[in-house]
């Protein structure tokens, strides 16, 4: 252990520089870590699944007897076992309201949402009791595109009547700077593109999982591979609808999460079934509900119009963005506000004009996954600037370097831009790839105001 | 179909115990044998976290089921891992940062030691080869191939 730090002067650099071991590495390579899967307690039940098999219809009826019939299958749980069934998980800092289910009560909004789920003394059985409910559906028209979603004809998905998420009112996060019409009407080009991405599964290589114990202190044990331990706890707790201090997550060791294990789907109803049986029991996704069920990035339709100066200087940027959120909000509201903020990328353009929606439609709910919010935004954004070079014959390093923010620019969301170095980067990567840069662009520095 | 009794060796140890019918390898060690460094990341033979050695051959053992081998020889990682310390391979995924969510690390290293069983100086071809059936989804590979060359040539 370094006995200085940076902050009184004498610091000895003995980590920033030079390869370091990960404490957990020695656990992984003699198989010694212990997943969550591999806890193994006595007598342990398993937890499976009957899930939604159609995009969007109400629920005629849900008949369980078959699956009691099972031999080893020993519970079975409807939405009338959970305590608090509605929930969202943003709840925890004041976004949104509660609109996801537990499990559903009269409609389905996606194909895989859960039903009924069915405990039993092994994982066949348990399999075969929850293959072993009948569900009669109602069918509705399914959304699947984003505008369609947002039209005003459109079926409403939610309890509150659109299928936007409303920011404080508004139907998208909004980011407005200068007077964009102004700007297109100044500029020699302007610039259309649309981008559309597609849902993006996070794969981790161990599934979604959890084993709760009921100890003797009447507290839950949850062994989970969350991303997010304290987060699954509190929002477990609300839906169990008991004190947080009821409640013990034994997390940390994730094999792979990429944002995938931040949504707490598979703890609150463990832990249902861990209370209502008294016995430990285990829900992990098999690998086809990790792909098909577990929470992927957004998709997301991006426009974007540039109003730009013979010389490649960007005057006017109006971005449109609709994530996809799929049924439900888990962490799409955050990811749209952080969209917003992004764009309209790293650069100085005196009049932008951004509308960044959250839209509900039929598909799988989308979440977390690195970087998510910003990601395909910075993949359209710099797709059209090499784009603008190309057509205006420009360097699109150089393109980059003239737009760039500088120390004391105002952003967009009307934050004065501090800590910038954009240039200095792009000089550097320049510099190493041996990309030629004219004198001027190599003078500039983001602290020279412009 | 009546449960049946299994008799195999693990890690040189000889094992006797009843599988269920359909009781795979890797239900065996990890359920009844108390051995979890093999993992169950698909269950359906398509990641290769469960890789283990039957008779000196890697296997994805989840596709096994345990009573079509009785009598076999069974290897793991905890069967790998010397007492004193770590096998080349192990050393050699530590020391080139092979390893990050470990997920797919005790498979990756039992298709590896099976490789150099047979091939003590394999080609990048071969090590890329033999590891095709493991999924890593966080480290991109490179990492892992250049562990096992280095560990093959250390010990070559
Ligand atoms: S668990 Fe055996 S191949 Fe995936
Ligand atoms: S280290 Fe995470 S899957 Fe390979």
């Amino acid at each position: 252990m370094s006995e200085g730090n940076g902050a009184n002067g004498n610091s000895t650099f003995d980590v920033i520089g030079k390869p370091v071991q990960r404490l957990d590495s020695l656990g992984h390579v003699t198989g010694r870590t212990q997943f969550f899967e591999d806890v193994n307690p006595a007598g342990m039940l398993h937890l499976k699944m009957h899930r939604s098999e159609r995009h969007h219809a109400n629920l005629v009826s849900v008949d369980t007897s078959e699956a009691e019939k099972v031999k080893g299958v020993v519970q079975i749980l409807t939405h009338e076992d959970v305590p608090k069934n509605w929930y969202t998980v943003l709840t925890l800092i004041n976004v949104g309201y509660p609109e996801e289910l537990v499990l559903a009560e009269k409609k389905v909004l996606w194909y895989g949402e859960p039903i009924v789920a069915v405990v039993a003394t092994s994982e066949r059985a348990a399999r075969e009791g929850a293959a072993a409910v009948k569900v009669e559906y109602e069918d509705l028209e399914p959304i699947f595109d984003v505008e369609e979603a947002i039209k005003a004809d459109a079926y409403p998905l939610k309890p509150h009547g659109t299928n936007y998420f409303e920011y404080e009112g508004h139907h998208c996060r909004r980011v407005r700077l200068g007077d964009v019409e102004k700007g297109f009407a100044e500029a020699d080009h302007i610039f259309e593109f649309k981008y559309q991405s597609k849902p993006i599964e996070q794969a981790p290589t161990e599934t979604t999982g959890c084993i709760v114990e009921p100890r003797h202190d009447g507290r839950l044990k949850i062994y989970s591979n969350t991303q997010a331990a304290f987060f699954t706890l509190d929002n477990t707790a609300l839906i169990l609808d008991v004190p947080f201090g009821k409640l013990q997550v034994v997390g940390g060791t994730v094999g792979g999460g990429f944002g995938g294990k931040v949504d707490v789907t598979v703890e609150p109803i463990t832990c249902i079934a861990a209370m209502k049986t008294g016995k430990p029991v285990k829900y992990v996704y098999d690998r086809y509900e990790e792909m098909q069920i577990s929470s992927p990035r957004a998709a997301e339709r991006i426009y974007i119009k540039d109003g730009v100066m013979n010389d490649g200087t960007i005057v006017a940027r109006q971005v449109t963005l609709y994530a996809d959120a799929g049924a439900y909000s888990r962490h799409s509201p955050y990811a749209t506000t952080k969209a917003a903020a992004h764009m309209p990328g790293p650069y100085n353009i005196p009049n932008v004009h951004i509308d960044s929606w959250c839209v509900y439609t039929n598909r799988t709910p989308s979440s977390a996954m690195r970087g998510f919010g910003v990601t395909i935004g910075d993949f359209a954004l710099e797709t059209t600037m090499d784009r603008i070079a190309r057509a205006l014959d420009l360097d699109p390093l150089q393109l980059r370097l003239k737009n760039a923010y500088r120390d004391g620019d105002m952003k967009a969301h009307h934050k004065v831009a501090e800590g910038t170095a954009l240039i200095e980067v792009i000089q550097k990567a320049a510099e190493q790839v041996g990309h030629e840069l004219p004198d001027e662009y190599r003078a500039m520095s983001s602290k020279e105001a412009r | 179909m009546p449960s049946s009794v299994i008799e195999i060796t693990v890690n040189g140890s000889e094992e006797e115990f009843i599988a269920k019918p359909g009781t795979t390898l890797l239900g065996a060690l990890r359920d009844t044998l108390g051995l979890t460094a093999a993992k169950r990341g698909c269950g359906v033979g398509t990641c290769g976290t469960c890789t283990c050695h039957v008779d000196g051959e890697a296997v994805m053992s989840c596709l096994v089921p345990v009573e079509t081998i009785n009598g076999a020889t069974v290897r793991t990682l905890e069967g790998t891992t010397p007492a004193d310390g770590l096998s080349p391979l192990q050393q050699a995924f530590l020391d080139n940062f092979a390893t990050q969510c470990g997920f797919c690390t005790p498979g990756m290293i039992m298709a590896a030691e099976a490789l150099l069983a047979v091939n003590p100086a394999p080609t990048r071809e071969d090590v890329v080869t033999a590891i095709s059936g493991n999924v890593c989804r966080c480290t991109g590979y490179e990492s892992i191939i250049e562990a096992i060359l280095i560990a093959a040539e250390a010990t070559s």
